[in-house]
């Protein structure tokens, strides 16, 4: 017999010896709202269909009736595991809009809290990965690390998670020098705890037995799926927008950008877990060589860009984040804004390279790609 | 003679209340145990506001149970839904039975208690699956099926570890392999792979982390039990626990002594003279002796497992699980069962 199930605009097929599982929307491990159709034979998975959107608020259409400066906040609640960073790609799309030059420091702080957001962020998917393969030890370490990056950067914004720090033009406050040394103590600290890291994971035959070939993406596929970021890189392919398209003043630092040839989970969690190194390189560099001066420069009370359009992207730490703004030349509204979600695209290549691995190990390739459903469904 | 059937009398009524009066109350102070020791381990406090330490913090969630609503999902099969908790409570509680407390302490003094107690501790998996099947559901069902293949893939190598000791003390009786082992010394010198071969199939038996498969709470919500509130769902508990006392139990008398510490002639000596006072038996005085020290010890074990185990490592891939146990565990165990075989003919 051979029920036909449909949804979504989806047509499933399931013959005697399936099943259908519904993995979420509430789900341990699905990391917020995903909902993943899943086709079963035993514990064989057979067809995966992400179904996404239960987190929309509708970001993109809410952003054609704000002002600029209203859309910042905006932007911290798509992926809210990375908001530095999606200021950093709306205010950049803005300045290059209008052609403004910003002061130097600000540059710097905004480099400093874009990279500490990255720690942060890889921090917690170390925590959730942990989890994800069934210790719950590892997802309090990593959160307890996280804490110490949330406290700078709380004390640089003013919030915990969605900063709203940028501005269009600079930074919304500076810092003063005791910022800079507690940061450089708390970065020492750190590396101390990433060894702990290394021993907790990858000394730890069952791990790398849960991770290692599991969830195997080969570079010439990820690059056909757009998928971008950490999973890219932990297939082999050397690419980061900081590297390949220096934005802001990513081209004075010195850093590596770290890839793996695995492919599999494994690497990916390894990647990520070297680039909380390149990161915290930065930083240091940053904190060495900024300067002193303002940390804005002179913008318009109400900002009404030249008519145009522009795409600007960042690498976020999912991946690269783009955002296309059209300006109508008029209006202090932007006419049509546009995000280029790195989540959205390594989740929409997740079916592809997931075929035909067994259920549990669908959750470890599942974490693995680390996405955030807020930025999925915006 | 009224005094010798009243003792029996009194052991075969009594003892198993006393008994499983003592499972629930140990099972409730596991559950804070395992939850204050893992929150140390995860740099968190545990349960601290009811009673000193949170001691009475499993009292709490025991009664929030039992005030729950009795939720049987529509599409279940009513009986083997309700039937799965209690078979698998009497399952865990059954082998019970079959172990000695102390020299003269045991409910069922059989010829082939070992026998008894492997086959009883193994019934709890029907349990587990009438539970998964009885859910009608999809999760239930992958944690049901993952608890079948690991008893397949466990009960073997733990069982042969068990013949091994059987072949050096020549006896299926386990008031004999403590004897033997007052007479010589603890198994766990003569059988260190054996103890080693028994702890993590035990692990397994009891479905600790590393071994958790059955409920893995990241992948199958809560596997076997998800559908399960209120009592019936403290029942599943209660049987895991059990379970889990039952394993390390068995670990301290196969391999580490049973009853026995250095000293404890003094402690015996002690014991009677103590309950002479009292007027009591010198049996029973030194039986309450033996049952404190087994218990002490297996609760040691008990602690190795949650700090070792739940603490620092993460679930086994459930497919390479049986792969595990056929190509590691069982050969050894064989390996094992074969040399000291041939040393006791020797």
């Amino acid at each position: 017999m051979v029920l036909k199930y449909r949804f979504e605009g989806y047509e499933i097929e399931v013959k005697d010896n399936e099943i259908l599982l519904n993995l979420g929307p509430q789900h341990p491990s699905t990391h917020g709202l995903c909902r993943l159709v899943i086709k079963m034979e035993g514990e064989k998975v057979k067809e995966i269909i992400p179904v996404i959107g239960y987190l929309h608020r509708g970001v993109e259409k809410i952003c054609e009736n704000r002002s600029y400066i209203q859309i910042i906040p905006i932007t911290d609640r798509m992926d809210y595991l990375s908001s530095m960073n999606n200021n950093f790609a709306y205010v950049l799309a803005v300045e290059e809009l209008l052609g403004l030059k910003i002061p130097e420091r600000a540059e710097y702080l905004r480099v400093i809290a874009a990279e500490l957001n990255r720690i942060a962020s890889h921090l917690l998917f170390i925590a959730t990965f942990g989890m994800d393969i069934g210790s719950f030890t590892a997802f309090m370490y990593g959160f307890r690390d996280r804490e110490m990056i949330l406290d700078l950067l709380e004390e640089m914004a003013g919030a915990r998670m969605l900063y709203n720090y940028m501005r269009i033009g600079g930074v919304k406050r500076d810092v003063g020098k005791e910022f800079f040394e507690r940061c450089l103590k708390v970065l020492d600290k750190l590396e101390e705890k990433l060894k702990d890291y290394e021993r907790f994971f990858l000394e730890n035959e069952l791990f790398i037995n849960r991770t290692k070939g599991i969830g195997i993406l080969k570079p010439e596929d990820a690059i056909k799926l757009g998928v971008t970021g950490p999973n890219l890189r932990a297939s082999g392919v050397k690419y980061d927008i900081r590297r390949v398209d220096p934005y802001s003043i990513y081209d004075r630092f010195d850093f590596n950008v770290i890839t793996d040839n695995g492919c599999d989970s494994y690497a990916r969690f390894i990647v990520r877990l070297k680039e909380i190194k390149e990161s915290m390189k930065i930083v240091r560099q940053a904190i060495r060589d900024i300067p002193e001066g303002d940390i804005s420069a002179r913008v318009p009370k109400v900002i009404r860009p030249p008519e145009g359009e522009v795409y600007s992207r960042v690498e976020s730490p999912r991946g690269e984040l783009g955002v296309y703004i059209y300006s109508d030349g008029k209006s202090d509204k932007p006419y049509r804004i546009k995000f280029r979600v790195p989540s959205f695209a390594n989740l929409s290549a997740f079916p592809h390279f997931n075929k035909g691995i067994m259920l549990a190990d669908l959750i470890v390739s599942f974490a693995s790609i680390d996405i955030v459903l807020g930025d999925i469904d915006r | 003679m009224l005094n010798m059937i009243s003792y029996e009398l009194l052991l075969f009524v009594l003892a198993p209340i006393l008994i499983l009066v003592f499972l629930s109350l140990d099972v409730l102070f596991l559950t804070w145990l395992e939850r204050k020791v893992i929150a140390r381990i995860q740099l968190r406090y545990g349960p601290n506001r009811t009673g000193p330490f949170g001691l009475l913090q499993p009292l709490a969630d025991a009664l929030k149970l039992i005030q729950k609503e009795d939720i049987i999902p529509k599409t279940a099969d009513k009986v083997v839904f309700t039937l799965a908790p209690i078979i698998s409570f009497v399952a865990a509680s059954l082998p019970f039975m079959f172990i000695p407390f102390s020299k003269f302490f045991q409910i069922s003094f059989i010829e082939n208690a070992l026998i008894f107690l492997l086959a009883t501790s193994a019934l709890s998996a029907i349990g587990i699956l009438l539970a998964a099947w009885g859910s009608n559901s999809k999760y239930p069902l992958l944690g049901g099926m993952r608890a079948i293949v690991q008893v397949l893939s466990y009960e073997i190598p733990l069982v042969l570890a068990v013949l091994s000791i059987v072949l050096i003390v020549g006896s299926f009786k386990l008031t004999d392999i403590v004897e033997f082992q007052e007479k010589n010394t603890w198994l766990i010198l003569l059988q260190p792979l054996g103890f080693l071969i028994f702890f993590i199939s035990g692990l397994a038996e009891a479905s600790r982390v590393p071994f958790d498969l059955p409920e893995s709470e990241s992948e199958l919500v809560a596997g076997f039990h998800t559908e399960y509130s209120g009592m019936k769902f403290a029942l599943l508990l209660f049987a895991e626990y059990i379970h889990l006392i039952l394993i390390s139990i068995l670990i301290t008398i196969f391999y580490l002594g049973g009853w026995l510490i250095p000293g404890i002639y003094y402690l015996e000596n002690i014991a009677i003279t103590i309950g002479n006072s009292f007027n009591i038996p010198s049996h029973i005085s030194i039986s309450i002796l033996h049952f404190i020290i087994l218990i002490i010890k297996a609760h040691i074990i008990i602690f190795l497992i949650l700090w070792i185990t739940r603490g620092t490592l993460f679930r086994i891939r459930v497919y390479s699980l049986p792969v595990f146990s056929w190509k590691g565990l069982v050969p050894l165990s064989m390996i094992n069962l074969i040399i000291t075989a041939i040393l006791v003919v020797m």
